[in-house]
C-alpha cells in the first residue's frame, strides 16, 4: 500500500485567522447568550411550560447525532478495511469529538441550573436514559480519543483496528441512546417507539457524512491542497444511500402511525394541519433534506463538486429542520389526557402550543456549532490530521 | 389512621370498682366515664395526628396518600382549590403573572366537553402521584423521587432543570420556574429558579399532621365537597370507604401507572 503523508495546515494566513476569529466571535455570542439566560432564567427564552425543550435542544441533538455519524468515515477504514478511507480517518475522528463537544455544551448550558453540572456528574439514576447518555458521551470522548491516538502515534498503530471497532460499536449504542431519549417517553404520541433508535442512527450516518464532506472540501480548498474526484464521488454515493435510508425510515414511521386510529390526529397535525410544523416537515425535512439532495447526488449534477456541497448543505439544513419537527412539533401538539373530549384550562391544555425561539437561544445553538468548527480548525493546525494530498493518483494507489 | 394507637385514655370501665356502691351509682359512673372517654378520644386522636411525622423518622410505606376527585360535585367557574394551593405553596396566581405561558401552575381546573353529547365536566388536574411515576424514571440525578408514602416530589437541591420529567409526565403536571421568585415564598415550601416543581400533596401539611391538603380544605369550605384526601392503605379512611362505594377512574389508565388521584364522574 502506498504511504500517505499527513501534515498540519500552516494556519498562519490571514484567511485562517479570519476563520478562527469569526468562529470565536460566534463562540463569544454563545457564551453571552448563556450568561443572559442563566442570569434572568428561561423567562427570556421562547420556551415555556408547554414547549419545554426549544431551539438549543434542536442544535444540541443535531450536533450529537452528527458527531457519531462523522466517525463513520473512520469506521469504514478501520472496521470494514477499506484502504481508500484510511487517509480520511483522522479528520473523521477529530470532527466527531468536536461536534460532540459542541452539542454537549449547548445541552448543558440550556439546563435550568447549568451551575449544577457537578450534580449531574455525581448523582445518577440508572433508570434514566439521560444518565445512560452521560456515560455514553464520556465513553465516546475516551474511545474516539484513544482511536485518534492510535492513528497518529506509530508506536500504537497496531491497536488502531481494535480501537476503531470499539469506537464504532460505542457510537451505535450512543445514537441508540440519543434516539431513546425520545423513544422511552410514554407521554407523547410521536415518541414512545423503538423506531426512533434506528432512525436516529441512520440520520447520524447522513448528517455526519454531510458535515464531514463540507469540512473536508473546505479544508482542502482553503489550504490549496488537492482533493481528487475519486474521494468525492465515492462519498457522494455513500451520502445518497444514507439520505435514501433516512427517507425510508421517515416514511415507514409515519405510515405505521397512520395505520393506528389513535395516532390519526397527531399525524394529521404534522402532515396536514400543523401550520409551521407541516411546512417544515414537507418543505424542510422531506424536500430540502431528502428529495432535492437525492436528485442532486443521483443525477449528473452530482459530478460537480459545488453541487455535492449544495446537497450536503441541504442535508444539514433538512436535518436541523427534522430535529425541529421531531422535538418541538411533538411538544406543540397537546397531551391527550381525555381522548375524545375537548379540553380547556388556564394551563393551555387542549391547544396547539406556539413557539418563537428567542435570539439568545439561536446564538447558544450557533455557539455550539462554532465551538465544533473552532476545535476542528485548531486541531488541523496542531495535529497531523490531513493528508498532504488526496489527488486521484495517490488514492488509486491505496486500493492496490 | 390504622397504624395509630387508638384511645389510650380509658372509658373508666377498667377502673377498680368502689367497695360499696349501689348498682345505679355504678351504672352512672360507668356512663359518665364512657361519655368522657367518647369526648376525649377524638381529641387524643387529633393530638396524635397533629404531631405528624417526627423529622428524624422517614415517611412510612404503611401509608399511601391519595385523593378522590368527585367531578360531579366540582363546580363550574369555581377556582377555590387553585387559589388555596397558590396561597399555601406561594406560587403566583396565573392571573397575576406577567408571563402566563411560563408561570408555574401546580393545579389547574380543566373544562371537558364531549363533542358528541355536549356534556360538560369540571375537574382539577395536578400531579397524580403515580405509583410508577415516569418523571422519576427519567430524572438523571434522582431529584425526582417518590416518598415511601406515595408522594412524588422534586429534591430542590439536586434538580438541574433539564425538564426531562416535564417531557415524560403524561399529565402536564410539572412546571419549570422560569424567573426569579418574588418575596411571597413560604418558609416550608422550598422553590427556586431553574428547578422543576409540581403538586406535593401539601407535604408540609401532611408532615405537620394536618391530614389534608389546602385544595381539599378549600373545596370543603366552599361546600362543594368534591375532594377527599387520605390514606389509601387504611381501609377505614374516608377516602378508602368512598373509593369502595363509588366508581372511579384513573386518567390515562392505559399507561397503568397506578395513580394516587382517582376521579369519579369522568
Amino acid at each position: 500500500m502506498a504511504s500517505i503523508t499527513f501534515r498540519e495546515v500552516e494556519g498562519s494566513s490571514l484567511k485562517y485567522w479570519l476563520l478562527f476569529g469569526g468562529l470565536g466571535l460566534f463562540v463569544l455570542f454563545g457564551a453571552l447568550s448563556w450568561n443572559y439566560m442563566h442570569h434572568y432564567g428561561h423567562v427570556v427564552t421562547g420556551m415555556d411550560n408547554q414547549i419545554v425543550w426549544g431551539l438549543p435542544h434542536v442544535f444540541a441533538v443535531f450536533l450529537i447525532v452528527a458527531a457519531s455519524g462523522a466517525l463513520n468515515v473512520a469506521s469504514i477504514a478501520s472496521v470494514f478495511n477499506k484502504p481508500m478511507y484510511k487517509p480520511l480517518a483522522p479528520l473523521s475522528a477529530i470532527l466527531a469529538i468536536a461536534l460532540m463537544l459542541g452539542g454537549l455544551l449547548v445541552l448543558v448550558l440550556d439546563l435550568g441550573r447549568s451551575d449544577r453540572l457537578i450534580v449531574a456528574m455525581t448523582h445518577f439514576n440508572f433508570k434514566s436514559m439521560f444518565t445512560w447518555n452521560v456515560f455514553l458521551y464520556s465513553g465516546f470522548f475516551a474511545l474516539v480519543g484513544i482511536y485518534l491516538w492510535t492513528m497518529l502515534d506509530r508506536t500504537v498503530k497496531s491497536y488502531s483496528k481494535a480501537a476503531g471497532t470499539a469506537a464504532f460499536i460505542w457510537r451505535l449504542v450512543l445514537t441508540t441512546g440519543t434516539g431513546s431519549l425520545f423513544g422511552f417517553l410514554v407521554a407523547r404520541e410521536l415518541y414512545g417507539t423503538a423506531m426512533l433508535a434506528p432512525m436516529f442512527i441512520i440520520m447520524s450516518f447522513a448528517y455526519g457524512l454531510a458535515v464531514y464532506l463540507m469540512v473536508l472540501a473546505a479544508a482542502y480548498s482553503w489550504t490549496g491542497r488537492v482533493l481528487g474526484d475519486t474521494v468525492m464521488q465515492r462519498l457522494r454515493y455513500l451520502l445518497a444511500v444514507f439520505v435514501a435510508a433516512v427517507l425510508y425510515f421517515v416514511v415507514t414511521y409515519h405510515m405505521t402511525n397512520l395505520y393506528f386510529t389513535k395516532f390519526h390526529a397527531v399525524e394529521a397535525f404534522i402532515l396536514r394541519d400543523g401550520g409551521i410544523f407541516t411546512t417544515l416537515f414537507w418543505f424542510g425535512q422531506i424536500l430540502v433534506g431528502c428529495v432535492i439532495p437525492l436528485v442532486i447526488l443521483l443525477t449528473s449534477l452530482g459530478k460537480q463538486r459545488s453541487w455535492i456541497m449544495i446537497a450536503c448543505a441541504l442535508v444539514i439544513l433538512g436535518g436541523i429542520l427534522q430535529m425541529y419537527v421531531t422535538i418541538i412539533g411533538a411538544q406543540a401538539y397537546p397531551l391527550d389526557l381525555f381522548p375524545g373530549m375537548t379540553v380547556k384550562s388556564s394551563f393551555f391544555d387542549g391547544v396547539v402550543n406556539s413557539y418563537a425561539p428567542s435570539v439568545p437561544e439561536l446564538f447558544l445553538g450557533l455557539g455550539g456549532v462554532a465551538i465544533a468548527l473552532l476545535v476542528t480548525t485548531f486541531a488541523v493546525k496542531v495535529l497531523r490530521l490531513l493528508p498532504e494530498s488526496l489527488d486521484d493518483a495517490t488514492v488509486a494507489k491505496l486500493e492496490h | 389512621m390504622s397504624e395509630m394507637n387508638p384511645n389510650p385514655v380509658n372509658t373508666g370501665q377498667h377502673e377498680p370498682a368502689p367497695t360499696v356502691e349501689s348498682p345505679q351509682r355504678r351504672r352512672l359512673i360507668g356512663a359518665a366515664g364512657a361519655a368522657a372517654g367518647l369526648a376525649i378520644a377524638p381529641g387524643v386522636m387529633l393530638i396524635e395526628v397533629a404531631h405528624g411525622r417526627p423529622e428524624d423518622q422517614p415517611a412510612s410505606s404503611a401509608v399511601r396518600w391519595g385523593m378522590l376527585v368527585d367531578a360531579t360535585k366540582c363546580a363550574t367557574g369555581c377556582n377555590d382549590c387553585v387559589t388555596a394551593c397558590s396561597t399555601e405553596n406561594g406560587w403566583t396566581p396565573i392571573g397575576e403573572s406577567a408571563h402566563p405561558k411560563q408561570a408555574p401552575q401546580w393545579i389547574r381546573k380543566l373544562e371537558l366537553q364531549d363533542p358528541l353529547t355536549q356534556m360538560e365536566t369540571n375537574l382539577p388536574m395536578m400531579c397524580q402521584h403515580c405509583a410508577e411515576p415516569p418523571c422519576v424514571d427519567v430524572c438523571p440525578t434522582g431529584a425526582s423521587f417518590k416518598r415511601a408514602d406515595g408522594i412524588v416530589l422534586v429534591n430542590r437541591h439536586t434538580c438541574i432543570g433539564c425538564r426531562y420529567c416535564m417531557m415524560a409526565c403524561p399529565y402536564k403536571a410539572r412546571s419549570l420556574v422560569h424567573e426569579q421568585l418574588n418575596d411571597t415564598q413560604k418558609a416550608d415550601v422550598p422553590r427556586g429558579i431553574g428547578c422543576v416543581e409540581s403538586c406535593t400533596f401539601c407535604v408540609q401539611k401532611v408532615d405537620r399532621g394536618d391530614g389534608t391538603t389546602a385544595c381539599v380544605e378549600a373545596c370543603t369550605a366552599s361546600g362543594h365537597n368534591a375532594l377527599v384526601f387520605g390514606d389509601l392503605n387504611d381501609p377505614d379512611s374516608e377516602i378508602s370507604r368512598k373509593l369502595r362505594e363509588i366508581p372511579t377512574k384513573q386518567v390515562r389508565a392505559d399507561l397503568n401507572l397506578n395513580l394516587g388521584v382517582r376521579y369519579h364522574g369522568i
